[in-house]
């Protein structure tokens, strides 16, 4: 398996990142470069080994359904760039 | 429809259903509706940088209880995944949602369509988040973002493409919520959001074998906008075959106002959600024990209810499909049977003048004051012939207004039927006196002169009298 530059500029646009053609070269070999070092896995027998989602050894961590305070809103609001009646303003969106 | 009967409709839906915990499903703010805007929100649910989600007990068991209720397998071992995309009605830029391990799978749920039930398949029921409120200023000039919303428990319910008819749609639809309801899992207000539907639909000639493409439909946001909005993307994909056409796989919304469906351009990568399990959200095992538990706490369902009806009560197969569709409306039914034995006589009040009422003004049960036991009081009244059934229904419309006790109104109002024989015949004997031509005309042979004299004396006593008694002692003075 390995990443061309169409992958890359893939990825990119899903991630919203503008890549130069020189960093989309770039990347597409440090990203080849990672897949070839973790394809070293696949020289490991996992024969019979159930697939782990998490590596901590924990499950069922859950708290009980109890209302906790908020932000004031002005503080939720303080990271928004722009804002108006209350809410956070994004550019138009449309569907 | 006839170029309609030329092709198969195959639907399936998808259901997201709001559970009303108390606090959203990764943090303790509130999931109440209706808040100022951005006023339910924290560092979790805005997805600021290093904080930890911690999973609401109470959403997991709800969920559950949903599956269970729909005949789902329950996962021993489930884990939550995130979906990634980019749309400002979603901060943390992900969802945290089930992607190869939903709670439940493999249900199913039994709908009635024109007197006959059909089985449709569930595919699966997972556990997720809801997105942010988003409104659009007019001319494009921006958006507005409300966070309350992030976070609240959902779970998406899929159905198998077993549903073939718009039709069948709304049965399905609202055969979902009355289970929701019935478990108490979520208050199911589709004008509130918390009930949302998206179809897929596709036609194919009939005996083919293989689905024709599909369109989904979005933005039907009632049980009567699903329906419309199948009828009208059916009518559509039918009339491009016909034209010797394809249908195009895209995403199109209903219009509830120009009632159409347009095209939603999407890009063409809107579909690569590179889900992966949730790293801050360790995995969820659900033991025999817990399962046990939940199971236990799930009331008897509407079909269960709606059988049992039959039986115990002889009610028809009708009636009590009435009176179950709504947990409110069934439980006010048994309600009143705690108080008269005359079951018949209650589901006729009920379906008759009760929904009757509620129809006309729009309005639901919780909203009016009559109780069950007032019902059941009531129907002794007229069994004891305290009251006649026709003042009955005066009475039961002011219980329905006010919430007060029958007898209280009867007395207030001076409506207990006069069974006093003397009483009635002074009236009768006045009525005929008072109306000679009538009861002439009767003992001619015009048999309709006598409904004439009832009317008198009813109107005489402002329809007080015993009707029986009436008619009797009137027959008994006119033979004489």
């Amino acid at each position: 398996m390995s990443i061309t530059v169409k992958d890359v500029e893939h990825v990119a646009n899903l991630a919203r990142l503008e890549l130069s053609e020189a960093e989309k070269e770039q990347f597409a070999g440090q990203l080849n470069a990672i897949l070839e070092y973790a394809e070293k896995l696949n020289e490991l027998n996992t024969e019979g080994i159930e697939p782990t989602s998490h590596v901590l050894p924990l499950y069922n961590v859950m708290r009980e359904d109890e209302v906790r305070p908020s932000l004031p809103a002005e503080k939720a609001l303080s990271n928004a760039p722009e804002e108006e009646d209350g809410h956070f303003k994004v550019p138009a969106v449309l569907e | 429809m006839s170029i309609l009967s030329r092709y198969e409709t195959v639907v399936g839906l998808e259901v997201h259903v709001e559970l009303h915990t108390k606090s959203k499903i990764f943090c303790g703010c509130s999931t109440s509706f209706g808040a100022p805007p951005n006023t339910h929100t924290c560092p979790v649910c805005l997805g600021h940088p290093g904080v930890l989600p911690v999973l609401n007990r109470q959403a997991v068991e709800y969920a559950m209880k949903a599956a269970m209720a729909l005949n789902c397998e329950i996962a021993e071992w489930c884990k939550f995944d995130r979906k990634n995309y980019f749309y400002p009605d979603s901060p943390k830029a992900y969802q945290i949602s089930q992607y190869d391990q939903p709670i439940g799978s493999n249900g199913w749920i039994d709908i009635e369509v024109n007197g006959e039930t059909k089985r449709i398949g569930i595919t699966r029921l997972h556990l997720e988040e809801d997105a942010g409120k988003l409104t659009h200023i007019e001319g494009g000039f921006g958006s507005l973002a409300d966070f309350n919303r992030v976070g609240t428990p959902l779970v998406e319910i899929v159905s198998e493409p077993d549903i073939r008819s718009p039709e069948e749609a709304k049965a399905y639809l609202e055969k979902l919520r009355a289970i929701m309801l019935y478990c108490e899992v979520s208050d199911v207000k589709m004008e509130e959001g918390s009930l949302r539907c998206d179809a897929n639909i596709s036609l194919r000639p009939h005996g083919q074998k293989e689905f024709g493409t599909k369109t989904e439909l979005k933005n039907m946001n009632s049980f009567r906008g699903v329906q419309r909005g199948l009828e009208y993307e059916q009518l559509r994909q039918a009339e491009v075959l016909e034209s010797g056409g394809r249908i195009v796989q895209e995403t199109r919304r209903w219009d509830e106002a120009q009632g159409k469906t347009f095209s939603m351009r999407s890009k063409e990568d809107a579909h690569d959600y590179r889900y992966f399990p949730d790293p801050d959200l360790v995995r969820l095992h659900i033991d025999d024990e817990w399962k046990a538990r939940v199971r236990a706490s799930i009331p008897e369902l509407p079909d269960a209810r709606r059988a049992r009806y039959t039986q115990q009560y002889g009610l028809s197969s009708y009636d009590a499909g009435v009176l179950t569709a709504s947990k409110k409306l069934a439980d006010f039914f048994e309600e009143s049977l705690k108080y008269t034995s005359d079951a018949k006589a209650s589901a006729n009040w009920i379906m008759g003048d009760l929904l009757g009422y509620l129809n006309a003004n729009g309005l639901e049960l919780e909203d009016v004051k009559i109780t069950g036991q007032g019902l059941g009081e009531m129907i002794g009244l007229i069994e004891k012939g305290t009251i006649s059934t026709k003042i009955a229904k005066t009475v039961f419309k002011s219980m329905i207004e006010s919430g007060k006790s029958p007898q209280q109104i009867v007395e207030e109002q001076g409506l207990v039927q006069i069974s006093d024989e003397g009483a009635i015949l002074s009236i009768v004997d006045a009525v005929i006196a008072a109306n000679p031509q009538s009861v002439e005309d009767y003992r001619g042979g015009k048999d309709k002169a006598i409904g004439f004299l009832v009317g008198q004396i009813m109107k005489e006593t402002k329809g007080k009298a015993n009707p029986g008694l009436v008619n009797k002692l009137l027959m008994e003075r006119l033979k004489q």
